[in-house]
């Protein structure tokens, strides 16, 4: 059998998502916002919400999300993202409104955004993206930065006694009353990629049901800014961000809402 | 017995050679080439014809969406 055999369109078993455009992603190679973005395009396709579907790409690397998905989007002002997602959501209850945020965005400049937004219950999804960096304006450090990691701007280590601890968000988010589905994935792997698909969807049903405000927090990697291979990246994050960002569900009220 | 037979397109233009996908494979059928788009970069192939089974775990895996994975049934 050969390989003109197989190509036909009725064996056709994975191909890039009808959502996901054929514009030219500018993230550098190997980054997990094309993964993640990927998801969010299956998701939404296969919820069949393409056209009620409103997406808040943040300030960072993936402010061009807009560029790449083939649905309705807004940008925000910096860290704002969740303040503007409840004011579309509450306009528009029939739609379907998440927030795209890095850990630049959520957890420095917009903490006090994200975590209002989520303790009031908005019934929006923030997708949170941590790799640990600051990815678009030269790795510096961020507040999700590792103990001992090496950025632009801690050149020697991040030491508590000077920059202080890496902030756990996802932790914190699980406390609040508002939050109904708390869960940190990561897309290094087809297994953690098919979870965090999974888990994408949860949140976006829960939001859709009315049943309270979902953060999905995926590890990444930044190969650019961590000055490795795509590969290497990878690693890395299993072996140093997993042990302090550990992944599974952190808070689910779902099925009792 | 049936086996299943599968076949890997790879969309050059788009791929940016961040070798996830070989790395992904678990059949070991595909390759970054040593020639190189129009961005610069050396894209993925598939080198090996016979031996891939369409499990799309490089397609998965890609984050620019540069692969399109086929399966079929082979009675060889």
């Amino acid at each position: 059998m050969t390989k003109e055999d197989i190509i036909k369109p009725e064996n056709l078993v994975y191909q890039k998502p009808r959502l996901l455009n054929d514009n030219p992603m500018h993230y550098c190679p190997g980054c997990s916002h094309g993964v993640v973005h990927k998801l969010i395009a299956e998701v939404i396709d296969e919820m069949g919400m393409a056209e009620k579907t409103i997406g808040i790409s943040p300030v960072g690397c993936a402010v061009f999300m807009y560029n790449y998905l083939d649905i309705d989007c807004q940008e925000a002002a910096h860290g704002r993202a969740p303040a503007l997602a409840s004011a579309i959501k509450r306009l528009w209850p029939d739609r379907l409104v998440f927030t795209y945020q890095g850990d630049g965005d959520l957890a420095c400049i917009g903490t006090a955004e994200t975590i209002h937004a989520l303790n009031r219950g908005e019934n929006i999804t923030i997708i949170f993206i941590n790799n640990a960096i600051y990815g678009m304006t030269g790795g510096q450090m961020a507040p999700t930065t590792l103990l001992g990691m090496k950025t632009a701007t801690c050149p020697y280590g991040r030491v508590p006694e000077i920059h202080g601890y890496p902030l756990k968000m996802t932790e914190i988010a699980a406390t609040l009353e508002g939050t109904c589905y708390v869960t940190r994935q990561a897309v290094h792997t087809v297994a953690a990629i098919r979870r965090a698909k999974k888990a994408i969807r949860k949140a976006f049903e829960n939001s859709m049901q009315g049943k309270g405000s979902n953060l999905v927090e995926i590890v990444s990697t930044c190969n650019s800014g961590w000055k490795m291979t795509p590969e290497a990246a990878n690693k890395w994050m299993e072996e140093h961000m997993f042990p302090f960002y550990p992944l599974g569900d952190l808070k689910d009220t779902s099925e009792t809402k | 017995m049936a086996k299943m037979k599968g076949a890997v397109v790879v969309n050059t233009e788009r791929c940016k050679g961040c070798n996830l996908c070989v790395a992904a494979c678990p059949l070991h059928v595909l390759s970054l080439t040593s020639k190189v788009n129009q961005k610069g970069y050396n894209y993925v192939q598939q080198v090996v014809e016979n031996t891939c089974n369409g499990c799309s775990s490089c397609a998965i895996v890609c984050p620019d969406g540069c692969l399109t994975v086929y399966r079929t049934k082979s009675e060889e």
